[in-house]
């Protein structure tokens, strides 16, 4: 599975709203649009660690780095990449 | 460290309980107080630090196991099993997972020996449930963060020497650890409490208090994102085995007396309905104990579903707790209400956990939230 689609397929399994109220594309701020809560960020740094071997540093965990699939498919690509 | 080798500890804290805590539990509460030299013990034992890893002067258990050194301690006494609850779930794993190495190394090791104890300073007079409204505040001065507030029910508050505290300011919510011995740290006992009497609930006042910059765990503005909500989930875990220890203290206690009781020429475990309450008291205590063990292990897994899973379980024992211990109470008839059967403190302990850790209600909302996705089945188009 491609990176984006396993991040989409993560944060769709980690909504606050129904999945048919949720479209949002891949460069959307998915907090700012309620999508998901703040429970979200700490799941998703625990899910970028376990599943692909990154250690997040304090200095990571602004939000921004996880707003949209955009973002966080760049975090991870730029941290694999180091 | 290997199963069996971790089934040992918990064996042993079985009898540690059963001999240094079960027996002085009621006087812990006249006392008002768990007492140092027990809490000495426990340190000595390693039990404080029972998750923490070796490289850290811990025990390394696995949350599995962990959760059953808690009911053991638990089912002797919930004061005493409330530090576990603060000092090494709360703190010490938000500290584990958030701290930067320096930290662990200025943090943990004390508080594994026991040298330092440690509290969650999260609620304050006027936010409870809705714990990102806080009120108490930091601004920058140089190197320093100058915090104002007042925290309050901070469970081993009162005699904590490290306190791990969140405070708003101008770049969101920020944990700090705040030492006792900073000026304008100020603690008081709240005596009166329904439950948790020895457990050293204290208010915490902040005046014009100077944490320096490195005291800061995690980055600034991650304060709740992170640290609190790594801190409850641990808490949650901690408190779902605290109701499963309540639950079967109070099982042990019920079927106890029933076979030693009797009224109408019979030991009353013969009743039907005496023996209605049990059957449904084992059989919730058995379920409970299921959910703990499945979170255990997602939580040894580090899997995505844990922390849903922790939330079920904490809602789920500490509801059956409650149940358990108003049917123990009720099997015991006019002795049930009265302090010299445990089962009175049980059914007072049992509320506090609906309510610590996120309420009964938070969590069903949280629950129905996941239930209401994971179990939606569209109808198919024709």
């Amino acid at each position: 599975m491609e990176l984006k689609e396993k991040i989409r397929k993560f944060i769709e399994g980690n909504l606050v709203v129904f999945e048919d109220e949720a479209e949002f594309g891949d460069s959307d701020n998915i907090f700012e649009m309620g999508f998901v809560n703040s429970l979200f960020a700490m799941k998703l740094v625990n899910y970028i660690e376990e599943d692909f071997g990154i250690e997040v540093a304090n200095d990571d965990l602004e939000i921004s780095n996880f707003s949209s699939v955009d973002r966080i498919t760049a975090f991870i690509a730029e941290k694999q990449s180091a | 460290m290997d199963d069996t080798s971790q089934q040992k500890i918990v064996d042993e804290a079985g009898e540690f309980a059963e001999k240094e805590i079960q027996p002085f539990a009621a006087q812990f509460e006249i006392d008002e107080a768990v007492p140092r030299a027990l809490i000495n013990k426990m340190a000595e034992k390693g039990y404080l630090a029972a998750t923490f890893p070796e490289t850290l002067g811990g025990l390394g258990m696995d949350p599995v196991y962990y959760g059953l050194l808690s009911e053991e301690i638990g089912k002797a006494c919930s004061s005493t099993r409330a530090l576990l609850t603060v000092h090494t779930s709360l703190v010490g794993e938000a500290i584990l997972r958030w701290g930067n190495p320096e930290q662990k190394e200025r943090w943990i090791r004390p508080m594994a020996k026991g040298e330092k104890l440690a509290c969650f300073g999260l609620t304050e007079p006027d936010v409870g449930t809705d714990a990102k409204s806080v009120n108490t505040n930091y601004r920058k001065d140089g190197n320093t963060y100058i915090v104002n507030g007042a925290k309050k029910w901070i469970t081993f508050g009162d005699i904590a020497d490290l306190i791990l505290t969140v405070a708003a300011g101008e770049k969101g919510i920020t944990a700090f650890m705040v030492e006792r011995e900073t000026a304008g740290v100020k603690t008081t006992p709240i005596k009166g409490l329904l439950a948790s009497r020895a457990a050293h609930i204290a208010e915490i006042e902040f005046t014009d208090v100077r944490v320096p910059e490195e005291n800061v765990l995690g980055r600034v503005g991650g304060g709740f994102t992170y640290i609190v909500n790594t801190a409850l989930d641990h808490g949650r875990y901690s408190i779902a085995w605290a109701g499963i220890a309540l639950a079967q203290a109070a099982v042990d206690a019920m079927v106890t007396y029933a076979r030693q009781r009797s009224q109408f020429g019979k030991k009353i475990y013969n009743h039907q309905l005496i023996q209605g309450i049990i059957g449904d008291a084992v059989t919730k205590v058995h379920a409970g104990r299921a959910l703990c063990l499945r979170a255990g292990e997602l939580r040894k897994a580090n899997h995505g579903s844990a922390v849903i899973e922790t939330t079920i379980a904490k809602y789920f024992t500490s509801k059956i707790a409650m149940e358990v211990a108003i049917d123990a109470v009720q099997v015991h008839g006019g002795n049930g209400c009265y302090n010299k059967y445990p089962v009175e403190r049980f059914f007072r302990e049992a509320k506090i956990l609906e309510i610590i850790e996120g309420t009964s209600q938070v969590q069903q909302e949280i629950i129905s939230s996941y239930g209401l996705r994971a179990y939606y089945k569209p109808p198919k188009k024709q």
